[in-house]
């Protein structure tokens, strides 16, 4: 594929907790401009982590980073915190949505424009919003807690892109969802990065993620096990084995089933 | 009935005294995770400051210089300690704004001396009749105020983008912050509300019928303390309802206290308390609160 310019940069990232745990251990990927990039990796690899450092909220979780750098365009966001990673152009997505139950749909639209200072892009936003999501507009005036899982999920992308990102980080969209919403909401991350966003979306659920993702890495306890083009990694044994549920013991033979155990995706 | 009906006006001026107070407990409370107890102090801060700038200022300057010396002193506590603390257990937390208030009280004290410090307010210490029922009119004025106050709190609290980004954060301060939420400045700017509105319950409390700036002013936000414990220390509607069902418990004890003398004298004093805690007992979460404070 053609090399382009990247806007996230990882190179060899390592990050403990509490000084004992290695949660990643020497990481190094790329989001290219404009691209969807897709970390697969079962529970415990470390996904989670990597977006945390990416946004700032690693020192939240007692986190540190050990060595390495995460660079935006150049410009190093170790040094940030969260809220001056969000004014760089940089939204996290939540595992587990974390909307706020107590706001409205509209208090938590607002509360996600926060950082974003200029009164035009934030317009801009809301107008974008709600044509991706015509569901916000009409529950505007309720509080967010009352929304459906599939609802709340569209509540906390559209909240995030309230910040007009120019990359977008996704924690496990799909988690705890039924099939078909878990479609839409592939189909919505899809036509965001037409509009021009990129997308780092971390997932269990390896079928919508490379059915998204132009690339894919798949982490495996702190480090990168496999990387490249989505619809590669997509045929690989590994990945069919892994994480799209079809069983390739019986071309490998027994041997692949004595190492380690890895949980299987359950959305 | 008439004794009655003034006392419940009384107890309604009072309380909307101590909803200002306790309203500033619970914002400072949800955005920084800290149950201030430096508000007494602040409190005598701002009195002292009004009463004694009064001279060289006139009345209405002395009060500007008085709610903003308070305002400060709030945003320096936040700034200089608390802010720095983030992330500390809630209980030392309060334990160090325990100190922080012995400190300026101790000050304080030291400079009121053993005086009673008079604020010239420009309406005197009569009182008005409002048909039956008789009110001073430095407790009217502050009914008015206090009103207006805490309206234009409500008000900012549901609408202002500080309203919704204090929520946010009071109900998910990491997510708030990957929303770029600055928990800081939240927390920085309700202290100062919380330093103003002290400041304003100061400017009347020490007016008729109190006699005037004495340390004792200080007991009085300590009886705001129950008034948001009551309400739900998370809930600003609860430290309003909370407030005014203080100053009304507080009111009538003192009113009818010839008919309680069985209890004790001084019983009025100990009764914003006991309501608290008769309250607790029976919801431990406040009427309006969603966290008990023993689970924090
Ligand atoms: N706050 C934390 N404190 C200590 N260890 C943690 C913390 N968060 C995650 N970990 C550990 O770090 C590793 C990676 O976790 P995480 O990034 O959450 O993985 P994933 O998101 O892929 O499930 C796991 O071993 C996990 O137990
Ligand atoms: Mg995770």
């Amino acid at each position: 594929m053609r090399a382009r310019r990247p806007v996230l940069t990882v190179q060899d990232l390592r990050v403990t907790y509490g000084g004992a745990v290695q949660a990643l251990r020497g990481i190094s990927m790329e989001v290219p401009d404009g691209k969807v990039v897709a970390v697969l990796g079962s529970n415990g690899a470390g996904k989670s982590t990597l977006l945390r450092t990416v946004s700032g909220t690693l020192k939240l979780h007692r986190g540190r980073v050990e060595s390495g750098s995460v660079r935006l365009d150049g410009t190093d966001l170790l040094a940030r915190d969260a809220a001056q990673t969000v004014r760089s152009g940089v939204v996290q997505v939540p595992e587990g949505r974390r909307i706020f139950g107590r706001l409205t749909v509209e208090e938590n639209l607002r509360a996600g424009a926060m950082g974003n200072r200029d009164r035009a892009a934030r317009a801009a936003a809301q107008a974008r919003v709600h044509e991706l999501f015509p569901v916000l507009k009409e529950r505007s005036s309720q509080r967010g807690g009352l929304l459906s899982g599939g609802e709340q999920q569209m509540l906390a992308i559209g909240r995030a892109l309230m910040a007009s990102p120019k990359l977008l980080l996704l924690d496990e969209p799909s988690l705890g969802l039924a099939p078909r919403v878990i479609g839409q909401i592939g189909e919505v991350i899809a036509e965001i990065n037409r509009q021009g966003t990129s997308v780092l979306l971390v997932e269990q659920n390896a079928t919508m993620a490379l059915g998204v993702a132009d690339l894919a890495y798949v982490l495996d306890v702190g480090e990168v096990s496999l990387s490249g083009e989505a619809g590669v990694l997509a045929g690989t044994d590994e990945v069919q084995r892994l994480y799209l549920g079809h069983d390739a013991d019986h071309q490998r033979g027994r041997r692949a089933t004595s190492g380690r155990t890895l949980s299987r995706w359950t959305a | 009935m008439n004794q009655f009906l003034s006392l419940l006006l009384n107890g309604v001026s009072l309380g909307a005294l101590y909803a200002l107070i306790a309203l500033g407990f619970v914002i400072i409370f949800k955005s920084s995770e800290v149950v201030s107890f430096t508000h007494g102090s602040l409190l005598l801060l701002g009195a002292y400051s009004i009463a004694r700038l009064s001279g060289p200022l006139g009345f209405w300057l002395a009060v500007l210089a008085g709610l903003l010396i308070t305002a400060v002193a709030a945003f320096l506590v936040e700034r200089l300690i608390i802010n720095r603390l983030r992330g500390a257990a809630v209980i030392s937390l309060a334990i160090v704004t325990i100190g922080v208030d012995i400190i300026l009280l101790t000050e304080l004290v030291r400079r009121i001396g053993s005086d009673i410090l008079n604020v010239p307010h420009p309406w005197g210490g009569q009182s008005v009749r409002i048909g039956p029922v008789g009110l001073s009119q430095n407790r009217l004025i502050a009914i008015l105020v206090a009103g207006a106050l805490i309206a234009a709190f409500f008000a900012a609290f549901k609408y202002s983008s500080w309203g919704v980004a204090m929520r946010a954060s009071a109900e998910d301060g990491e997510t708030a912050a990957l929303m770029g939420i600055r928990q800081g400045r939240v927390s920085a700017v309700s202290w100062v509300v919380a330093g103003v509105l002290a400041g304003v319950a100061a400017l009347f409390l020490v007016g008729s019928p109190t006699p005037g700036v004495t340390p004792a002013n200080y007991a009085v936000a300590l009886r705001a303390f129950p008034a948001a414990i009551l309400g739900g220390l998370d809930s600003t509607g609860g430290a309003l309802v909370g407030g005014l069902l203080i100053g009304i418990a507080e009111a009538l004890a003192a009113g009818y206290q010839d008919q309680l003398l069985f209890l004790g004298r001084g019983f009025s004093a100990i009764v914003p308390f006991i309501v608290m805690i008769a309250v607790l007992l029976v919801r431990p979460s406040g009427l309006f609160g969603t966290k008990e404070l023993t689970r924090v």
